[in-house]
């Protein structure tokens, strides 16, 4: 299967969903959280999920991580299964809350996947300096997370994620228990650390500005069941000023996941 | 030294209230000796002599903190007049006990939530332990243990552990249970195994479970060793002074072995809590 990254050149898909579907069974009766999804996610794509509650956005990305199982469908990540890839390190996780240890410093945490996948004391050393660099937290490792604002919690847990060099990070609004200016600059070097690195992000969120901001591909959802209702395809360029969000361009497609919303009537309630 | 004042004006009221029972209680005596001699006595003659009887039904707090002075000062620890002779031989038992109390409830907490089958089935048999009175089970084991040539300190301990293991037990399930979901889903995204998951997250979650545990575990160790040593015919230690008090009617002993027992359960207490503090501190989770 063939599929193209945001400049338009050919790489092999690094998601690859045909027909994907996910039922719970409850006390109520199954619930579909995701019905009939195909979508395809190349090398380098930054891939926002965008909806409601319910609209089952985290689902499908824990479905990626293999945290769940589809019930329907066929799910790959790098052409091996969600599990497989899990134990192949191809991904990194961040979940809305930090969810630090409160018992280790900031490098402590950082190396808690290293410790767990056996790399040596020297490599855990160098590997947590590197990262904490890429966040922008070097000379925080010896602090303990209460020490630090939510911020920049967030951004040791996202440096966490990076430690054991995995391709793609799943993110599971990871700033969405921050206020709007923290958001605004971790947006940024968010972005900076994407096109620093070349990672593959999937990013979920509620907010259609920061969905248009940061996405090469703007996956717009739907609940009951969960489907997926428009995929759009950012022309905005890789490298993206905090300014670009007043642009017309930024505005049109703003508008069409909106609309995109409206459609799927996902404000009904 | 704010709270000097409260402190103080708790316990000058606890001594108060201590002082009107002891004239209260030891009154009767004093009158029915009266009415043998065919007297008639005031209050003003009764309650002094309320207050030093020798076999009083509840002795008067100097009378205890006499008695106390002589058994724990003055006695040298050596006699088996000392309080300290009697408490050490509580307190060792009490301390190995608590040891594998504590351990057992450990291991048994890590299996329980480890393990389906023994989380169906040893909480039922945990919880049925307990409802068992104590004092009927301690001379069995005492006996059991006496028959296969097992004496001294060890039966003891085992009545204790038997106590102590319960808080442990409840406390540490908790503890271990008590990372939420999304921490157990950032383990399993690192493919870790379940003695990963165990060492790096579950035990230290429950390190503030653990303590709370233990100051509940070492105090129902204390009781048990004292109870453990009741049947052992009151041969040393806390509950043997406790019972030859009561079989000699010394009330002013029996309250001065109390107060002995209730320091130790104290000291055990604030032991712990020295511990816990230290501990969380390296943890940094005290902030």
């Amino acid at each position: 299967m063939i599929a193209r990254n945001a400049g338009g050149a050919q790489v092999a898909p690094v998601v690859e969903a045909r027909g994907v579907g996910l039922t719970f069974q409850t006390a109520d009766g199954p619930v579909h959280a995701l019905k009939d999804v195909n979508l395809t996610i190349a090398k380098g794509d930054f891939v926002s999920f965008i909806g409601p509650s319910g609209c089952g956005k985290t689902t499908f990305l824990r479905a990626i991580a293999a945290l769940e199982a589809p019930t329907e469908g066929s799910l790959t990540v790098n052409g091996m299964t969600p599990d497989a890839a899990r134990r192949a390190r191809a991904y990194g996780y961040v979940f809305q809350a930090a969810g630090l240890y409160p018992w280790r410093t900031i490098a402590g945490n950082v190396k808690l996947p290293l410790e767990i996948m056996g790399f040596s004391r020297a490599e855990q050393d160098a590997r947590v300096a590197k990262v904490l660099e890429l966040v922008e937290l070097t000379g925080f490792g010896k602090k303990f997370p209460w020490q630090l604002s939510g911020g920049m919690q967030q951004r040791a847990s996202i440096a966490r994620a990076l430690a054991f060099d995995a391709d793609i990070l799943l993110m599971d609004e990871p700033f969405g228990a921050l206020d709007e200016i923290v958001r605004d600059r971790l947006n940024e070097e968010l972005l900076k650390l994407w096109n620093n690195t070349g990672k593959t992000i999937g990013f979920v969120t509620h907010s259609i500005p920061e969905a248009v901001y940061l996405s090469t591909k703007i996956v717009v959802m739907s609940p009951r069941p969960g489907r997926i209702t428009d995929v759009i395809e950012s022309p905005l360029p890789r490298v993206r000023p905090l300014e670009i969000r007043d642009t017309p361009e930024f505005m049109a497609i703003a508008h069409r996941v909106r609309e995109g919303l409206r459609a799927g009537h996902s404000y009904d309630v | 030294m704010k709270s000097a004042g409260p402190v103080l004006t708790v316990l000058i009221a606890i001594l108060a209230l201590w002082y009107a029972g002891a004239v209260w209680m030891n009154a009767q005596w004093v009158r029915d000796q009266a009415e043998r001699a065919g007297q008639t006595v005031t209050w003003e003659q009764i309650v002094p002599q309320t207050m030093n009887q020798s076999r009083p039904v509840l002795p008067a707090p100097h009378q205890v903190a006499v008695e106390l002075w002589k058994a724990v000062v003055v006695t040298p620890p050596t006699s088996k007049r000392s309080l300290i002779y009697h408490a050490w031989v509580t307190l060792s038992a009490t301390l190995l006990g608590f040891a594998i109390g504590t351990g057992a409830g450990i291991l048994l907490a890590a299996g329980i939530v480890h393990n389906r089958a023994m989380d169906m089935s040893v909480m039922p048999w945990a919880i049925a332990s307990q409802t068992i009175p104590i004092l009927a089970v301690a001379p069995m084991i005492i006996v059991v243990l006496n028959s296969i040539g097992i004496t001294g300190l060890v039966p003891k301990a085992i009545i204790s552990a038997y106590l102590s293991f319960f808080p442990v037990v409840v406390g540490m399930v908790k503890g271990f249970r008590s990372p939420d979901a999304m921490q157990l889903d950032l383990l399993k995204t690192y493919s870790a195994s379940r003695m990963q998951a165990f060492w790096k997250l579950r035990l230290p979650s429950s390190m503030p479970y653990l303590f709370a545990s233990l100051k509940v575990g070492a105090a129902a160790a204390l009781v048990g060793t004292i109870v453990g040593e009741l049947p052992t015919g009151a041969v040393a230690g806390l509950g043997a002074r406790l019972l030859s008090g009561s079989y000699y009617g010394q009330t002013v002993q029996i309250w001065a072995a109390l107060f002995v027992a209730a320091a130790l359960a104290a000291g055990l207490v604030i032991v712990i809590g020295m511990v816990q503090r230290v501990t969380l501190r390296r943890m940094g989770m005290l902030r």
